[in-house]
């Protein structure tokens, strides 16, 4: 060669160091983990086994709770809650989807982002819709016939709204694979529809019926919110835990309380596991998407369907933001913006809201950071093989946790009496730490997936080019999952900014945060105050959204060059 | 390889290298030395360890037991980027983010060289694999070619002593294939510089190694230049595996003498073997003469022409022994000779079988 090879000769030291980076980064993620995800869940089971002095009485606890009928009560109420949403759910998401994926139907896509709307709120909004429609003041009263909706209906109506985005991207994702060709020879052999309908297309979906069945199921159980604003009389676990701790400050049965809310969640993360495990790839490399062909009646009674769903959420939606500008419900109905002056109901007025921000803001960014640089570390490293299965598992385990046990777990953790970390209670950054805990498995699981997509041989191209590592991460790993991580941001900046059930015991008298004002003026009977509250912040995570969605289409589109050919 | 003979210490020794998956062995007690400058392909069926072995050479899947040396120095338990060596991938794993510039270039902007030295060794680089001027492309507005092109760009950038290439043609159509097999030998002739390079395709291995190592399952079967290893296989596995061979079923009649069936057979190669022992014996389709036999000629045998494929340039017909009904044996004719001696399926034909292209191998 003409020109003089740059010489290359690589320090054998600099290499050991980016081995020992490596080993300490996944040291450090196991640890973080441990920190923010098992040791809080440790404390909470341990607290269940403690008396008030923090003395172990084995059992004792549970066994008073399990011979309290107002307590073990709530267990069959939640359950049957939860089935019977479940039951109504998944038909309306698996219909629904259906016209999503198997119809060609017009306006899909927009039909698509309609049905997520129940997403970018907190969960107890529709429920404080429902009061305004049909609550005491309610504006179809009377279509209750006598009827109250305080209590089990009100609370299923509501968790049916609140679940139905849940069920249906799990419907799309499992009715989005088909295989064009099983179809085809369906067709070939004269199958009847409603045949096929049986034969291929249900057995399809199957496990993604499951998987979403299990999911709503979980939501209904751990969901606090709605049945705080619309539950009435009617108990279930979730207010259990919270009027346990936070009303008659009995810590230890709230943690009974916490272990049995774990249970149904728990059973059903590895009923599904099971479940999903017997699942065939019933989709293999080879096969041919499936395009739906044209049926005009078909297409418009699914269109009429999709029309009603995506009304009902509309007016759900609607019907709180609505009410939340006018004077006095439902006799004047004129427009004002008096009940978004939260300093008149709520002492720490708009205060609260501008804690969400910051807090959700610092899950975003933190947790993205951490989520994907241990995704990183999990799949696209060598070092430690068990380390990396500890950290996987561990990054896992959250998505079987609610947020009120983790919540409930972390208040036990950090107020324990040996524990350093004491000086956080209360703090911004507890409630960022354990936003970020609790929506851990959902961002891991976006991250790996991503990662999983980039050819494995990109660390030893660099490797033989002694770039380290980190080289390539910078300038190839981040660039190319960049879509990805603005997904987990956004992901965790909605959802930081709308649960309730993670953050209800955590923050302090400087920190308190929209999603809780809510449920304080609600509480304080201030509904209006509440949907105005609940307005803001459907307001501001659906704003995100939509910056997400130009930065991803406008600016994106520049910095990505290189995806178009 | 025949190193013995050899002066120049080898520039890449490997002894006794052992890997395993869990229970699975994957190489078994490898050891093999390639000379400096030279171009070696290993080549075997699917499954049987090229990758693996490639992929311990650079360290990417370190060895369980045994040692490699490159240029002399031990690096049995060095990280792969001690090891000086450029690899390209199947999948060229070229950075799709990053310009063809930028991913020629990634290795060297790392040594803090001068950004115009950088840009010019890139230009020089692209220019040498044939594809100056697209520096600023990005890989998915390449041909399958051209990435493969910049993914040996990008490997030769830091003038590595060792070039390991893993299938690095087997994902393109078989046009450019041919095309790029002659560039890339003769580009690592111009470089002179060592090559590794994995391949099933035996074709390819012999039109492009000086040395080619056929593996199979875990072991070396055999080592030596292409002419060696196609003329004078050491196992039956290579003689199956390259080129295609006809094996018979035969016994050692004498110390250059076997029989098949009831046919008489002179061959040399038989003195290897002791006299009685079962063997086999295997002969190419090409070797088989049909041509000016007379009285003189050795290993005649008459047969008749089963049936006859036509293959484009000549036909593969299946002859049948006269004196041994249930024997196959595959022979390539030429059309030419197919048109003068009028060759047509049910016709009586005489061949003769050279003895010194007759190979025996152990049963
Ligand atoms: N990471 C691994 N874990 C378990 N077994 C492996 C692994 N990598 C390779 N093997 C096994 O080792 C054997 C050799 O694999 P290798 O990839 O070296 O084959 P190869 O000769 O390169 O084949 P091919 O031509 O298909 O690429 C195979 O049987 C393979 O299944
Ligand atoms: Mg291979």
């Amino acid at each position: 060669m003409s020109v003089a090879a740059i010489s290359t000769s690589a320090p054998a030291a600099r290499l050991s160091r980016e081995e020992w980076l490596m080993r300490l980064g996944v040291v450090l993620l196991v640890c973080w983990l441990m920190l923010v995800i098992a040791l809080p869940l440790w404390a909470l089971l341990s607290k269940s086994f403690q008396n008030a002095d923090g003395r172990f009485i084995g059992l004792a606890n549970y066994v008073r709770y399990f011979s309290t009928p107002t307590l073990y009560g709530s267990i069959l109420n939640s359950v049957g809650v939860a089935i019977v949403t479940t039951g109504i759910v998944i038909p309306l998401a698996f219909t629904y989807a259906y016209a999503l994926t198997r119809s060609r139907m017009p306006f899909r896509s927009l039909f698509y982002a309609g049905a997520m709307l129940p997403l970018f709120a907190p969960s107890l909004l529709s429920a404080i819709s429902l009061i305004y429609l049909f609550g005491n003041q309610g504006l179809l009263k009377g279509l209750l016939f006598g009827g109250s909706i305080y209590g089990p209906v009100g609370i299923i109506v509501a968790q049916v709204f609140y679940c139905f985005p849940h069920a249906l991207i799990i419907a799309v994702t499992a009715l989005a694979l088909a295989d064009a060709r099983l179809y085809e020879v369906a067709d070939a052999l004269g199958t009847r529809k409603s045949r096929i309908f049986r034969t291929v297309t249900l057995p399809g979906a199957k496990f993604g019926l499951i998987n979403a069945g299990f999911v709503v199921f979980t939501l209904v159980v751990t969901d606090f919110g709605i049945a705080k604003v619309i539950g009435g009389q009617f108990n279930v676990l979730a207010t259990d835990a919270y009027k346990q701790v936070v009303g008659q400050q009995n810590f230890e049965m709230g943690a009974v309380v916490g272990m049995v809310l774990l249970a149904p969640a728990v059973l059903a993360f590895v009923i599904d596991r099971m479940v999903q495990r017997r699942q065939v790839a019933l989709l293999s490399a080879r096969a041919v998407p499936l395009e739906p062909k044209e049926n005009r009646a078909r297409d418009i009674a699914l269109l009429a369907f999709c029309l009603f769903i995506v009304g009902l959420l509309i007016v759900v939606l609607g019907t709180a933001i609505w009410a939340s500008f006018i004077t006095y419900w439902p006799y004047n109905l004129t427009l004002t913006l008096k009940n978004y002056a939260f300093g008149a109901f709520d002492q720490s007025g708009w205060s609260s809201y501008g804690n969400s921000v910051a807090m959700a803001a610092g899950a975003a960014i933190l947790g993205t950071a951490i989520v994907f640089t241990g995704a990183y570390l999990v799949e696209k490293t060598k070092v430690f093989a068990g380390g990396r299965m500890i950290a996987h598992l561990l990054a896992m385990l959250p998505m079987a946790v609610p947020g009120l046990v983790l919540g409930l777990g972390y208040v036990f953790f950090v107020n324990a009496s040996w524990n350093p970390l004491k000086i956080l209670y209360g703090t911004l950054a507890v409630l960022v730490i354990n936003c970020v805990a609790h929506f851990y498995t959902v961002a891991h699981i976006t991250a790996l997936t991503a990662l999983k997509q980039i050819d494995p041989e990109f660390e030893s191209v660099s490797a033989s080019l002694k770039v380290p590592f980190w080289r390539t991460f910078r300038r190839v790993t981040v660039p190319i999952c960049m879509p990805a991580i603005l997904d987990i941001a956004v992901y965790l900046f909605v959802n930081a900014l709308t649960t309730v059930s993670a953050v209800i015991f955590l923050y302090g008298a400087d920190t308190k945060l929209a999603s809780i004002a809510i449920v304080h003026m609600d509480e304080a009977g201030v509904t209006s105050g509440a949907a105005a509250m609940a307005t803001v912040i459907v307001a501001t995570a659906l704003g995100v959204k939509l910056l997400h969605v130009l930065l991803d289409r406008v600016v994106f589109m520049r910095w990505q060059a290189w995806r178009r050919r | 390889m025949d190193t013995s003979t050899d002066s120049a210490p080898p520039f890449l020794r490997i002894r006794n290298l052992t890997k395993r998956f869990g229970q699975f062995t994957a190489l078994k007690d490898i050891s093999l030395d390639v000379k400096t400058g030279d171009f070696v392909c290993f080549l075997g069926p699917s499954g049987c360890g090229k990758t693996t072995l490639l992929r311990a050479i650079a360290g990417l899947d370190p060895q369980d037991e045994g040692m490699i040396e490159i240029a002399g120095r031990d690096v049995s338990h060095l990280p792969p980027a001690a090891r000086d060596f450029g690899i390209v991938f199947q999948s060229y794993a070229l950075f799709p983010n990053l310009t063809v510039a930028a991913n020629v270039g990634f290795g060297l902007v790392n040594q803090r060289a001068a950004r115009a030295a950088i840009t010019a060794r890139v230009a020089e680089l692209l220019a040498l694999v044939g594809m100056p001027e697209q520096g600023t492309k990005y890989p998915v507005q390449l041909s399958g070619g051209q990435q493969q092109r910049v993914a040996l760009a990008r490997a030769l950038a830091t003038s590595p002593g060792l070039l390991l290439l893993d299938e690095p043609l087997s994902a393109l159509d078989a046009r450019v294939r041919l095309r790029l097999r002659d560039e890339i030998k003769m580009l690592q002739r111009r470089l002179g510089v060592t090559t590794i390079m994995v391949t099933h395709d035996q074709e390819e291995a012999l039109a492009m190694a000086d040395t080619i190592v056929v593996m199979n399952q875990g072991v070396i079967e055999q080592v030596g230049s292409p002419q060696e290893i196609y003329r004078k296989p050491a196992t039956a596995f290579v003689a199956d595996f390259v080129g295609t061979m006809t094996f018979l079923d035969a016994e050692i009649a004498g110390p250059a003498a076997l029989r098949v069936g009831a046919i008489e057979l002179a061959c040399p190669d038989a003195a290897r073997f002791l006299k009685g022992s079962a063997v086999r014996i295997g002969l190419r389709p090409e070797e088989i003469r049909v041509r000016n036999i007379d009285s003189a000629t050795p290993n005649q045998v008459a047969t008749h022409v089963t049936t006859l494929d036509f293959l484009g340039s000549f036909c593969r017909a299946h002859l049948t022994p006269e004196a041994a009904p249930g024997v196959a044996i595959l022979a390539d004719f030429s059309l030419n000779l197919m048109r003068d001696l009028a060759v047509a399926e049910g016709q009586p034909l005489t061949i003769a079988l050279p003895p010194e292209s007759l190979r025996v191998f152990a049963k």
